[in-house]
């Protein structure tokens, strides 16, 4: 049994102007000890559509999905107070800025007990025992005297390893990290990757990365699942996604990264990606690919075969060039 | 070719915090650079948070005079009151920031944004002549006339770094410094802006002194790199040298822990101890001797001369091919 299920998931947000859909349609499956990502643009709903399954959007947003399951719990029409008893437990998630997800009136201490106190039924000698035996494990050096550190007193990169220790504290099933190293340096976000998927194959925990990175993408997890303006357009192992893109967006983008460029000019996508006002009829990426043609315009694709990557796509490519086309035609 | 600017052992320091009961402190946010910008070349800053990059690219720009050493421009001096005295010289270099959605005015539109350095420094030119300099700008930064009377919010990341690069251009200068660009743009829209770059450079002979900490955009765009670890160069030399055999632990290190975009990438990591100390107390010696991996007795003592002709690098024990 998979440990996330998700099936045809929406999020809509309420505007002013109108109902503006940052998720649709995704479907997400991860088992137990899977090691993904999910890479987009910004636009792209990756973060929102993890904030669905944490239950942290705000009361504009609408969730609809034909299924939602962790661990066998349908998270849909779960009341707050149930789902806490999940998140912070059994699916922790950690953010982009460090230093604004910590509180800052509280040690860090406090803050890692916090969780270990609403879920455990650890004294308060057993909480300090715990918690001096995380921040050993994300690597904080004198750890009992860190925990007593509010976090304005930290670097970025001590915060963060906090930010994880305070995640890992009940020994989640499903870490979701987004965006966990946008705002270190390299040499730091090499330590805090490193940190990551070394605890996820230490304690087999799933672990779904967020990122839009796609040389992290690479070194870093096993499956990759793309988004484009809140779709889904691909998911492959992650050799060959690298190897072999399915959709033309996926292969527009690694053909977009200066280290694969061959020429000093470096190819483009034309065009931006469609907001609330300007989205597309058919295929959402048709304005900006190369390949599309009338059909892509005026028709919703599906998705292809697994073998295909899942592609939302009429023509999806193989080795770059479309295939199906002379069917259609 | 010549240089059209040289900086001799460039410093830049701050004095901070000091009261009634304490002494101030000095931070050595730059301290002692030298390097050289050509015509048409491209000089890349890589490193990492606190290394001095962007305190170099504001006593590059004249924003604040250098608190040490010499900064020549077309081999006029500056000052140590920088140029606030002198328009022409300031008129120059100029330079264009990372965030292009904080960095362009948002009552003004984006004919404004651009008539505006010439207004101030060319007052001798008319309305007319400022207005169709502008649409030319315009035209030649990939974006349309009817864009001219519109605002910065009506525009996507890209475009609004599009104009900061067009405002920047207005008054012709010869060296553009550029403050992490591209890294606030997506990835599909980075290319387009970079090209527009490439194109720019060609076109004007433009010296840029590219600022950045992704070392595979500057590995594609430099031509010179220079590689700062806490407000010095470490190391410094042409792209490929540097890339192929960087000499410099530090630099190794750096090139190390940059993920490349593709899965079947040999991972030979290099891991460095430790934190990024703090610009306020910068280790005695050499600044990286705290994380490195050869440091002796000899590097906590002294900062390493520096060696080697067109690749230069500060380290008493280099890294040997």
């Amino acid at each position: 049994m998979p440990l996330l299920e998700i099936r045809n998931l929406t999020v809509e947000f309420s505007t002013t102007s109108g109902a503006f859909r940052a998720v649709d349609g995704v479907d997400i499956t991860v088992e137990p000890g899977d090691l993904m990502a999910i890479v987009g643009e910004s636009g792209s709903g990756k973060s929102v559509s993890m904030l669905a399954v944490m239950g942290l959007l705000p009361w504009t947003a609408t969730i609809t999905a034909d299924l939602m399951a962790f661990n066998g719990h349908d998270l849909r029409g779960m009341t707050a107070k149930q789902r806490r008893r999940i998140i912070g437990r059994d699916m922790s998630m950690i953010f982009q800025e460090p230093m604004s997800s910590l509180n800052p009136c509280f040690t860090v201490g406090f803050q890692i007990r916090e969780s270990l106190k609403k879920h455990t039924d650890l004294d308060r000698k057993g909480r300090q025992e715990r918690a001096v035996e995380l921040m050993k494990l994300v690597g904080i050096p004198a750890p009992e005297k860190r925990l007593g550190a509010f976090p304005h007193q930290l670097s970025g990169g001590m915060s963060q390893r906090a930010m994880i220790a305070m995640a890992l504290a009940c020994e989640p099933k499903l870490l979701i990290a987004d965006e966990p190293t946008t705002a270190l340096d390299v040499t730091i976000q090499a330590q805090i990757l490193e940190l990551l998927t070394g605890l996820q194959e230490r304690t087999g925990m799933a672990l779904i990365l967020i990122t839009h990175d796609m040389g992290v993408v690479a070194e870093t997890v096993k499956r990759v699942q793309v988004q484009y303006a809140g779709q889904k357009v691909e998911e492959q192992e992650v050799g060959a996604l690298f190897d072999d893109p399915h959709h033309p967006y996926t292969a527009a983008l690694l053909a977009a990264l200066p280290e694969r460029a061959t020429e000093r000019r470096l190819p483009t996508i034309p065009g931006v990606v469609p907001g609330q006002f300007d989205r597309p009829t058919g295929c959402l990426f048709s304005p900006r690919c190369r390949f599309a043609d009338a059909h892509c315009k005026a028709v919703e694709p599906v998705q292809a075969s697994p073998e295909m990557g899942l592609a939302l796509c009429h023509y999806p490519l193989s080795h770059g060039e479309p295939t199906k086309k002379e069917q259609a035609s | 070719m010549s240089a059209i600017l040289t900086a001799e052992n460039l410093k830049r320091h701050y004095e901070v915090g000091g009261g009634a009961f304490r002494s101030a402190a000095t931070v050595r946010a730059l301290d002692g650079a030298s390097f050289a910008l050509e015509p048409g070349k491209t000089l890349a800053v890589v490193g990492e948070s606190g290394c001095g990059k962007s305190t170099l690219a504001r006593v590059v720009t004249m924003i604040e005079p250098p608190s040490g050493g010499s900064l020549a421009i077309e081999g006029r001096e500056v000052g140590p009151d920088g140029a606030a005295k002198d328009r022409d010289l300031r008129a120059m270099v100029q330079i264009v920031f990372q965030d292009p959605y904080g960095s362009l005015n948002p009552r003004q539109t984006i004919g404004q944004t651009l008539m505006e350095p010439l207004m101030l420094n060319r007052p001798e030119i008319k309305a007319e002549e400022r207005e169709s300099r502008a649409r030319e700008m315009l035209r030649m930064v990939g974006l349309r006339d009817e864009h001219f009377d519109r605002y910065p919010h009506m525009f996507s990341g890209g475009q609004r770094q599009r104009v900061a690069v067009g405002r920047a251009l207005m008054l012709e200068p010869k060296i553009l410094v550029l403050d992490e660009p591209v890294s606030a743009l997506d990835l599909s829209i980075q290319s387009q802006v970079l090209n527009l770059l490439i194109d720019l450079q060609e076109k004007f002979q433009l010296a840029y002194l590219f600022i950045s900490h992704d070392l595979s955009v500057v590995r594609h765009l430099a031509d010179e790199v220079m590689v700062m670890y806490l407000g010095r160069p470490v190391e410094t030399g042409p792209k490929d040298e540097i890339f192929a055999h960087p000499r410099h632990p530090y630099t190794r290190a750096l090139l190390s822990a940059t993920p490349v975009a593709d899965p079947r990438h040999e991972k030979t990591r290099i891991k460095l101890e430790g934190e990024l100390p703090s610009p306020m107390a910068v280790p005695e010696g050499c600044p990286f001797n705290p994380r490195c991996w050869r440091a002796t007795d000899e590097c906590r003592r002294e900062f390493p001369p520096y060696e080697g002709e067109r690749h230069r690098y500060a380290c008493y024990h280099p890294i040997e091919e």
